[in-house]
């Protein structure tokens, strides 16, 4: 289920890696997992283009109906794209995390954040033991 | 205490489908299911099952069970007929609330005595069981011709509630369960078993609860899921339990209610009755309807989609003024609702505040309770 071509956090965020006009660029968003584990999503949040996000840190929150949560960045850089209407269309998130439900895309400062994300296997493990 | 919590009969019947588990007042309760707002859809427009088997059943027999009930009741007990059910506070002498409660008065029908077997049943929060009970019995004399039995433990309750909730318990109870009316209970058989129904619920629909024994509570809701399935009839967790109730504005303890806030200032003015009687916190709420100061509950609506949640800061004109006491995503009226106290010069309808919502301040709007009323 979790593509692995993507490195992801253990707060379940993911992370495609790319090259886009000579720097390295972390499109991010939440998990199959995540959408699963929240439900009823209302609401989202997202930062402004120009923000800057370090890894660990808040750069969003995502709403259910019970309660809200942060959307931690797994990297450090600064956000040159958001996805910002996606709060519109939660419901569909669900169907396409991966891709279309792409959040930000954040142009890296720092690769050093990126050995510390979790490959699809190991990820599977963290959900497995959790759910 | 080992910190284990306590289970209902149905616990595991909600694990064995999905219910995510939390603790609830001491007791393991499911959440949801599924979503949340499915659960929350198929009540209002079929049939929602609630466990509340955690909630108090307290069982008073005696000749002196009505007077004494009705010296620790906000509302009469004395003169409660027969059938008839009454949502009550238990208050402190401060007027602070302890508890709401229903308070029933049924014929047992097992028993064949001069006295006909009638019997109250009062039903309290899970979270206040242990201090009502203790209330109770701290306020009973030797003297007085009242047995007191915490029936919680044996016993199981499920809360029916939707359009198609009486026509999928209907068939399974004997007694003419359409034709109870709002606020009456009965004993009959459920299932074939002995157990108490009532016109009762806590979601703005019609329905009923049922009481039957711990050991069939698996067979009744496994039946009436059954029975109501063709209409579209669901489980429903605590989640959906507490965006239902939000929408019909009731309160809940511990939100709305504590010992801090008496009943006037809660709108619940109707379920005491100062007239002619005597009970503890009488003085106290005769002087609260009185009180043109203190704060009182409104409801609040705002716009966008970011809900106003609990302790969120209420502010007037940028300034704090309260906090809100329990706030959602209303799933029917696709808004963000909440309630909070506030001071009277700040609860006419259509006032504009606002509510810090984890650092931006958006707009509410006080607007008339309940937010939803039922249209059938």
């Amino acid at each position: 289920m979790n593509p692995k071509d993507l490195l992801y956090a253990e707060t379940h965020e993911w992370v495609r890696v790319s090259q886009e006009g000579g720097r390295k660029v972390a499109t991010v968003g939440i998990t199959g997992f995540a959408i699963e584990q929240l439900t009823d999503l209302v609401h989202m949040v997202l930062p402004k283009v120009g923000a800057h996000v370090s890894a660990g840190g808040p750069f969003g929150e995502v709403e259910s109906v019970k309660a809200v949560s942060d959307l931690y960045s797994p990297v450090d850089g600064e956000v040159i794209a958001v996805h910002s209407d996606l709060t519109s269309k939660l419901e569909s998130l669900g169907g396409d995390p991966y891709n279309d439900g792409w959040m930000i895309k954040v142009a890296l400062s720092d690769e050093a954040s990126l050995k510390k994300l979790m490959d699809a296997a190991a990820y599977e493990k963290q959900c497995a033991a959790e759910g | 205490m080992t910190g284990t919590l306590l289970r209902t009969p149905l616990c595991d019947w909600h694990s064995a489908h999905g219910g995510r588990m939390v603790d609830f007042a001491g007791w393991s309760m499911p959440v949801q299911y599924g979503s949340i707002v499915a659960e929350h859809q198929a009540t209002r427009t079929a049939a929602g099952l609630f466990d509340v088997s955690h909630m108090g059943r307290l069982r008073l027999d005696g000749g002196g069970a009505a007077a004494f009930l009705d010296r620790l009741l906000t509302r009469k007990v004395i003169g409660q007929g027969p059938g008839k059910i009454r949502y009550s506070l238990v208050c402190k002498e401060s007027g602070g609330i302890l508890d709401d409660v229903l308070v029933y008065h049924l014929q047992d029908s097992h028993v064949r005595e001069q006295r006909g077997g009638l019997y109250h049943l009062v039903v309290v929060n899970a979270s206040n069981r242990a201090k009502i009970v203790g209330w109770l019995k701290s306020h009973l004399q030797s003297s007085d011709d009242v047995q007191l039995a915490d029936r919680t433990l044996e016993t199981a309750m499920i809360a029916v509630q939707g359009p198609a909730a009486l026509r999928s318990v209907e068939p399974l109870v004997g007694a003419d369960i359409g034709g109870l009316g709002y606020y009456t209970g009965t004993e009959t058989t459920i299932c074939g078993q002995p157990g108490i129904a009532s016109r009762t619920g806590y979601t703005g629909e019609d329905g009923c609860e049922l009481i039957v024994p711990a050991a069939v509570a698996v067979e009744v809701w496994e039946k009436v899921l059954a029975q109501g399935k063709a209409a579209g009839a669901m489980a429903a967790g605590l989640g959906a339990r507490d965006t239902l109730r939000l929408e019909a504005a009731m309160p809940l303890y511990g939100h709305e209610l504590n010992e801090q806030i008496n009943p006037i200032q809660a709108g619940l003015s109707f379920a005491v009755s100062l007239e002619g009687r005597e009970f503890v916190g009488r003085a106290a709420l005769l002087a609260a309807m009185q009180n043109q100061e203190q704060p009182v509950r409104v409801g609040l609506e705002l716009a966008g989609r970011r809900a106003a949640r609990e302790h969120y800061p209420v502010l007037a004109s940028g300034k704090p003024i309260s906090e809100i006491a329990s706030g959602t995503f209303s799933p029917t009226l696709q808004k963000p609702i909440a309630m909070a106290y506030v001071p009277p010069r700040f609860a006419e309808l259509g006032t504009e505040l606002s509510v810090d919502i984890r650092g931006t301040v958006e707009p509410a709007r006080v607007v008339k309770l309940p937010f939803y009323t039922r249209a059938h």
